[in-house]
């Protein structure tokens, strides 16, 4: 099985209309993903590669009975699209958008959870989720992800970072090793889908074995997700964090990637994850090592 | 971003936070000017964004003109830890009867605004949380809330100020909340924040870091002119690229911030050292590895050039032609190690083929890669 999204899932993505939104729209599409609807206001009723572009979320969901969304509008209007969505009834929103403001991202989190307690909303900026074969939601190349097999061995991945999400299940791919979901929850301050969250459902899902979780500096996510492993987890977890070299005070490339206060830092998330029983591998070739050792010796 | 003093003293005066009257000035003469228009006493205070500017002497009070030039001829162009103090800021010196610390900023944890009042202010914040948690009122606010009078109130009473002091800190609360939030601010704080002998209360220092994503929506050219970036930095910012400066000899070059922190990992763990972070984002065009080779290749620091590229979508041979289009426009003095792994790897390596030698080379992983290029640097 795969957690949050598959082959059922129907998407409707705001901003289809843009470049970015219809160039990941459309590979998604061509992943099988179904992609069924577009928004923007100012072009209903038109199509984009054949897809119907509706003016609101709420006029896709009523047409098509969309249940997810993803969002590829630029940072100012996402606090609005995020509510759209929900107020439109779908029950899982990606969005992709990089750069939107943290005073944003704590209001429609709080606004969510309070209004809209059956929203699910991952990122913002995220690469999205996937489930190879199934569903192929955001900017992850597909191809580079091996479908889950029933009856083997297989990993859940969750990360907040992109491009080693990508090589992670590059490796697992190489090594023959099939993922049920891999689930990009992003590197801002905020984000609307924690590590736990998707530690819980991958713990909740019979055709995950293990799972591959890759963190990095800031926040104190990784040390959360530690504790819940020690306590509330049976299967087995190995673990990145990148960062162990980056310098106090200074974001390394995501909102979320700072060191402040001596808080955040690489070794105390690695420190913590270890005592959780996670392994952890120093580099990201290494941790990919520590899974297949993992899934091999099952 | 995180701005001056003075800066942050102008964008509370903007939310009617009382501050001291005073002005910013860069010279000597200036100094003594502003200073008369303030009116005496005045303290001359130091503008660097790093804390400690009073231990190091960049924080004087001075009762004349004489006074004043003396002080602002020892604080201009002094140097702070680092940094090197171009503007200060003179403002009418005040009488202090009680200091006392305020902020609010994200927990990230909790996924709402935070803030701490304490006391004891005056000092590090972190000294007062490690000895004396219990003398830090902590309120945790929803952003869909808002901060209420009532909270305010109830915050201040568990902060145990002097009572003479509590309706001015609410109403200042309210208003740095009010400052925090519009103005998009990861951090607001006042330390100290004061109780005078006639019972007001006022800012007497300001702290503001405002988060760059939300620049949309404001105008910071103003405090972007101002920012203090070495020429690395400020050349990686003039280019759009997500660029942190670092004091070692190996150049970075990645795609994705994730792989670029990674990088830095690996080259420390086969015993280098990074000269700077560089996530050159997704796509491969070759104006942006222009840019990045050219920023580390005039870095003094730089002895050999590490590029860690994973292709995903992008594909392994646009990112290859990207660089050799890259090479071909501008002469790079250090050696470059490329490590192209994933979606089409193969093609991308087979355009990089005819071009390899003593300053390009190609390796097949990560750890291999970067082992070479500290064996360059290392040279």
């Amino acid at each position: 099985m795969s957690i949050f999204v598959d082959e059922h899932t129907k998407v409707v993505y705001q901003g289809l209309t843009g470049s970015q939104g219809k160039y990941y729209g459309g590979l998604n599409r061509a992943y099988g993903t179904q992609v069924v609807a577009g928004t923007n206001p100012k072009k209903a009723g038109s199509l984009v590669d054949g897809v119907q572009v509706f003016a609101t979320v709420t006029d896709a969901v009523n047409a098509t009975g969309a249940d997810a969304s993803c969002i590829f509008i630029p940072a100012p209007g996402v606090r609005d699209a995020v509510i759209e969505a929900a107020e439109g009834g779908v029950s899982f929103i990606v969005c992709i958008t990089e750069g939107v403001p943290a005073h944003d991202e704590a209001w429609f989190y709080n606004k969510l959870k309070r209004d809209f307690p059956g929203v699910r909303l991952l990122g913002p900026n995220c690469p999205g989720i996937i489930s190879p074969g199934k569903c192929n939601i955001g900017i992850t190349a597909g191809h580079i992800a091996k479908s889950a097999v029933p009856g083997e061995h297989n990993v859940g991945i969750v990360s907040r970072s992109g491009t080693l999400t990508y090589q992670a299940l590059y490796e697992l791919q190489q090594q023959g090793i099939g993922v049920t979901t891999c689930v990009g929850i992003g590197g801002d301050p905020v984000p609307g889908t924690s590590f736990i969250d998707c530690l819980e459902a991958f713990e909740a899902d019979p055709e995950t074995h293990a799972v591959m979780m890759i963190g990095e500096i800031g926040g104190s996510a990784e040390e959360e997700a530690a504790e819940f492993i020690r306590t509330r987890m049976q299967k087995p977890v190995a673990a990145y964090v990148a960062g162990q070299t980056a310098p106090a005070g200074k974001k390394m490339g995501h909102a979320g990637a700072i060191v402040s206060g001596g808080k955040g830092t690489a070794v105390a998330k690695m420190e913590a994850l270890r005592d959780a029983g996670v392994r952890v591998g120093a580099n990201p070739t290494e941790a990919g090592e520590l899974m297949v050792e993992i899934i091999k010796d099952r | 971003m995180d701005l001056f003093e003075y800066q942050g003293k102008q964008l509370f005066g903007r939310y009617d936070i009382p501050v001291s009257p005073g002005e910013a000035v860069t010279t000597v003469d200036g100094a003594v000017e502003a200073a008369e228009r303030v009116g005496f006493p005045v303290v001359v205070k130091a503008q660097v964004q790093v804390g400690g500017r009073g231990k190091a002497g960049g924080i004087k009070l001075a009762a004349n003109a004489e006074e004043c030039r003396t002080h602002a001829t020892a604080i201009l162009g002094m140097d702070i830890k680092g940094h090197v103090v171009e503007i200060v800021w003179i403002e009418r010196a005040s009488n202090i009867a009680e200091e006392y610390y305020a902020s609010f900023t994200l927990d990230r944890s909790a996924k709402r605004h935070l803030g701490m009042l304490s006391a004891q202010g005056g000092v590090e914040i972190e000294t007062v949380a490690s000895d004396s948690p219990d003398a830090i009122a902590k309120v945790w606010i929803d952003p869909v809330d808002g901060l209420t009078e009532d909270v305010a109130r109830e915050w201040v009473a568990a902060a145990r100020l002097d009572p003479a002091a509590e309706d001015g800190a609410v109403d200042i609360l309210l208003k740095l909340y009010r400052a925090y939030v519009d103005g998009d601010c990861d951090l607001v704080e006042i330390n100290p924040l004061i109780l005078t002998p006639d019972g007001k209360v006022h800012a007497l220092d300001a702290k503001v870091s405002l988060d760059n994503n939300a620049g949309f929506r404001h105008e910071w050219q103003e405090y972007e002119a101002t920012q203090e970036r070495d020429d690395r930095e400020q050349a990686a910012h003039e280019a759009d690229l997500q660029y942190v400066g670092l004091d070692g000899s190996v150049g970075i070059i990645a795609n994705g911030a994730g792989l670029a922190m990674s990088t830095l990992d690996v080259v420390n763990q086969v015993g280098g050292s990074a000269a700077n972070f560089l996530d050159v984002g997704g796509g491969a065009d070759a104006t942006k590895f222009v840019n990045a080779l050219s920023i580390i290749d005039h870095d003094p620091r730089v002895r050999s050039i590490f590029i860690n590229i994973f292709g995903g979508i992008t594909r392994g041979e646009e990112v290859a032609n990207g660089i050799v289009a890259a090479l071909g426009q501008i002469d790079i003095k250090s050696p470059i190690v490329i490590r192209l792994d994933g979606t089409n790897a193969d093609e991308g390596l087979a355009i990089l083929e005819p071009h390899l030698g003593d300053q390009l080379q190609v390796a097949p992983t990560m750890l291999d890669a970067a082992r070479k290029a500290v064996g360059l640097a290392n040279r």
